[in-house]
């Protein structure tokens, strides 16, 4: 458990970034410990719900299973980098728009899932979003809801270009 | 009241107000807290349901390099003499002591400056049982073989469970009985009687944010922080186990991920109050989603209904006998057994009805409070038993519960006068919304297809108690101080839009302060629904309070009545300068008349009914038991909604929770273990889980004692799900299942069954 530690280097919503972190340690944990992010959160721990998902070199990856030495060099997207802060991504607008959640903690996932969606297929059927959304889940129940801010989303989407 | 016509606020389907740290991932869950100085415990958990513990060993633990203490039930012994906790009995220890009595049970604690360090040591402690045998089911429990608690200790707080203060040898933590007319006689004299028991399984909550407290103890004085749902209650209890003065504990929450019961009362904040207590230091206290299935969970049941019915299809008298599988702790499963025991017979105007209602100790995790409080099991029994009492009568199943639905004016079987509640219009709302007039198509061949409805009912939790501050700053801005806690269903938008109703200012203007004993004023709870209800009141009457002291100030300062001059210039006119506050509070409390014991009558059960009914539309491949659901209906009786959308994915989160119970939900204990304690084996519902048609609506009705008319409606969306499903199947393919969870197993057994070539045991 002493374990090894090790220093990574990547960027992080755009800005190159450095952390030292132990060779045992989860993406979230770095995330969370080391950079005050705490969008990808921990929920089942196991890869399950999605309530962690961060975009790793494109690729939509679940923090809790990730190690954090293994980003090394990789390009990390987070929900916080989704928006500037003042102006919401047109993701972000459409999941408010739609009421599309309601505790919140899995939203971050949604939402990064509901880019990543959008930039492969803009103009998704209904069956498309139901299986590219299936590995992440919502306690609250409000999928109904996630479905339309999806499709409001890339509607908003087409309409910025 | 809230006609939208003349509401700025109340009545509006407004976006949440913390809609935008949502959506960016920056919402300030206690989850995410961390303390300066703080350790971190891990807990190293029973492996067996029920058994003495004879040694624990905790050396090695202590060896490993940045343990800093590890814990055991002595120790908290040690240091708190009675350290026992529950909100109904003080049955629960905050570390096991002597017995362990169901799994997952938290034995022993490490503390350590690193999480990781935590866990390991926490699996290098040995524990040497000595393995007694346990009780799983609560008929069994009932038989009293197996005994779970030597001695029965009720908390003193309720009246009713103070005849049970010594009692040894039972498993029986509160026995509830409703006497209404004379059922034996309507038995006797029914044209037809019908006789069946459905049972439920054990779910649970999972919460995604899962339950989280962080104690820090100095100077004679304790905070916690915890993603608690009842932060006024916590407080109390807390102060109690340390003998302290409730002002020495102060308890603060934020947004919850998720509550749904799971968080009511005391949970994870008892025993990290005593490990700060020990360790001198902040300790947090965060479990896993795993260790979730260990804490609090819904009580599995079963049921016997019994009916009398006349030769024109009308209810003369039934009989109900429920047993509630409480598990190892009671929490508040005696007030499951009881306040929702009453309505076991179901919403129909019935002369004559008997209700007995047990909660039983077992071994198994603890039953608690989720969504529902116990309703959802109860019309899960009452609304399938209505429908096979339809099908045996040929009677279509709108109509003859038509024909025997209560309806306002009319007594209900505990001896309340039902007012403002929707039964009939909610029934006619799902049948228009299913066409069921219309023609249906049945199928063929192998895939055959069936609808079902179903209906349930819920009084509020009662007598219970809010109270609200708002204040008015200078600049005609305005803060609300309540203890509802957020978490997710939208309390704190509804909160903002009644104050801003009343003082007539700007949505924006309105900030909602956070639940924090040291600021905010007492609420019982936020459970039950009971919040837009009881809390709503209360910012109502003290946003009335600061309306009439502002109205004071204007005429003081000779304005005309009726000026309307806006409030920050009233400030300027009034103290000279942008300064001073204007304070309003409230306390809120409905009325009230406790049950006579013996018969469980009383005249004034609730202040409002929440009424949820469902239609389901299924296909069932006949040759593999396979359904699927084709059609779901949800509709509610909302009052006036204060926020309509917020109103609507409530019934729907609701709907679609209850359809994880009814489909797929199920912790199955199997040699004393509980085997599926993760999301990967236990499943809750996603998006391939959704009806392929699915609606939600509700009936907007006057509650006439509600604030601008509304009642609470967090739970009535579970009400009708399950037996509107099992229905459908009924119609579809002539075979009834009697206990949830409805799998394809389960159909294709009955199915195989009724063709007279029964599955063995698998």
């Amino acid at each position: 458990m002493t374990g090894r530690r090790r220093t990574i280097q990547f960027t992080l919503n755009g800005q190159p970034v450095a952390a030292e972190i132990g060779v045992h340690q989860n993406l979230t944990e770095l995330l969370q410990d080391r950079f005050g992010l705490f969008g990808a959160r921990e929920s089942c721990g196991q890869g399950l719900c999605g309530c962690c998902t961060v975009l790793v070199d494109g690729q939509a990856i679940t923090g809790c299973l990730r190690l954090a030495v293994l980003v090394d060099g990789s390009d990390v997207r987070t929900i916080e980098g989704l928006s500037d802060g003042e102006t919401l991504s047109p993701e972000q607008e459409a999941f408010i728009e739609s009421g599309a959640f309601q505790c919140g903690y899995c939203t971050p996932g949604f939402i990064l899932m509901t880019r990543k969606l959008l930039d492969e297929n803009p103009d998704p059927s209904d069956d498309d979003i139901k299986h590219y959304l299936s590995g992440n889940l919502c306690r609250c129940g409000a999928y109904p809801e996630i479905l339309n801010a999806v499709k409001l989303a890339g509607r908003k989407r087409a309409a910025l270009t | 009241m809230a006609d939208r016509s003349t509401t700025t606020s109340v009545g509006h389907s407004i976006a949440r107000l913390e809609g935008r740290d949502k959506v960016t991932g920056r919402t300030d869950y206690i989850y995410n807290l961390r303390l300066p100085s703080m350790l971190h415990a891990k807990a190293c958990r029973s492996p067996i349901s029920h058994g003495r513990i004879r040694a624990i060993d905790t050396g090695a633990a202590l060896a490993m390099p940045g343990v800093r203490h590890v814990v055991t039930g002595e120790d908290v012994k040690a240091v708190l003499p009675e350290p026992y906790y529950g909100p109904a009995f003080h049955d629960q220890p905050i570390l096991a002591l002597d017995k362990v009595r169901h799994f997952g049970e938290p034995v022993a604690v490490v503390l350590a400056d690193d999480p990781h360090i935590a866990e390991s040591a926490a699996q290098i402690i040995e524990v040497d049982y000595q393995e007694l045998p346990g009780v799983y089911d609560e008929i069994e429990a009932l038989r009293g073989q197996v005994i779970v608690h030597e001695e029965l200790k009720p908390a003193g707080t309720f009246a009713d469970l103070k005849h049970l203060a010594g009692r040894r040898d039972t498993n029986l933590a509160l026995d509830y009985h409703l006497r209404h007319g004379d059922t034996d006689r309507a038995f006797a004299q029914a044209e037809h009687v019908f006789d069946h028991i459905f049972s439920t399984q054990q779910t649970m909550h999972a919460a995604f944010e899962p339950i989280v407290a962080l104690a820090d103890m100095r100077d004679g004085r304790l905070t916690i922080y915890s993603s608690t749902q009842s932060p006024s209650f916590v407080r109390f209890e807390i102060a109690r186990l340390l003998g302290w003065p409730e002002s020495h504990v102060r308890v603060k929450t934020a947004h919850l991920g998720g509550g749904f019961g799971a968080k009511v009362y005391v949970k994870a904040e008892a025993l990290a109050m005593a490990l700060s207590l020990i360790a001198r230091r902040p300790v947090r206290v965060a479990l896993t989603m795993e260790e979730q299935f260990y804490t609090i969970t819904k009580h599995a049941n079963t049921v016997r209904i019994r009916s009398a019915v006349d030769k024109d299809g009308r209810i003369t008298g039934r009989k109900c006998e429920v047993w509630w599988n409480g598990g190892a702790y009671a929490d508040i499963g005696p007030r499951v057994a009881q306040k929702s025991g009453f309505s076991a017979a179901g919403p129909y105007d019935i002369e004559n009805v008997d209700i007995d209602s047990f909660a039983l100790y077992t071994n198994r995790p603890p039953a608690g409070a989720l969504r529902g409080f116990g309703i959802p099991q109860l019309v899960w029994a009452y609304e399938s038993h209505t429908d096979i009492i339809a099908g045996e009568l040929g009677i279509d199943p709108l109509a003859f519960r038509k024909r025997n639905i209560l309806r306002n004016g009319r007594p209900q079987a505990v001896g309340s006068i039902v007012e403002d509640a929707e039964f009939e219009a909610v029934l006619d709302d799902v049948a228009r919304r299913m066409n069921w007039r219309g023609p249906f198509d049945k199928g063929s061949g192998t895939l055959l297809r069936g609808r079902g409805i179903a209906i349930g009912f819920k009084a509020s939790i009662s007598p219970t108690t809010s109270s609200a501050i708002v204040s008015v700053q200078a600049d005609g801005s305005c803060i609300v101080y309540c203890s509802t806690v957020d978490m997710g269903q939208g309390s704190d938008t509804a909160m903002a839009q009644i104050a801003a109703e009343v003082l007539n200012i700007a949505l924006d203007s309105i900030k909602i302060v956070h639940p924090d004993t040291d600021v905010t004023p007492y609420d019982m709870s936020t459970l039950g629904s009971r919040s837009t209800f009881h809390m709503g009141h209360a910012v109502r009457l003290a946003a009335q309070d600061a309306r009439g002291k502002l109205d004071a100030m204007a005429s003081a300062a000779g304005l005309p009545e009726g000026a309307n001059t806006p409030l920050a210039d009233l400030f300027v006119k009034t103290f000279g300068m942008r300064a001073g506050t204007i304070v309003g509070a409230a306390n809120y409390m409905p009325e009230y008349a406790p049950p006579n014991y013996e018969t469980g009558q009383t005249p004034k059960v609730t202040p409002f009914w929440m009424i949820g009914a469902a239609g389901a539309e299924v296909e069932v491949d006949t040759q593999t038991g396979q359904f699927r659901i084709t059609r779901l209906v949800n509709v509610c009786d909302a009052g006036k909604a204060i926020n309509p959308a917020v109103v609507e994915t409530q019934i729907s989160g609701a709907a679609v929770m209850q359809l994880g119970f009814t489909m797929t939900e199920n912790m199955i204990i199997e040699d004393g273990q509980l085997t599926n304690p993760s999301l990967a084996d236990y499943k809750i519902p996603g998006f391939f889980d959704l009806p392929d048609a699915m609606e939600n609506g509700f009936i907007e009705a006057e509650q006439h004692n509600g604030p601008f008319g509304a009642k609470g409606v967090g739970e009535s969306g579970t009400f009708g799900v399950s037996p509107a499903i099992a229905n459908a199947i009924a119609d579809a393919v002539g075979v009834r299942i009697t206990r949830l969870p409805i799998t394809a197993e389960a159909v294709f057994r009955a199915l195989r069954a009724k063709a007279g070539n029964p599955l063995g045991d698998a």
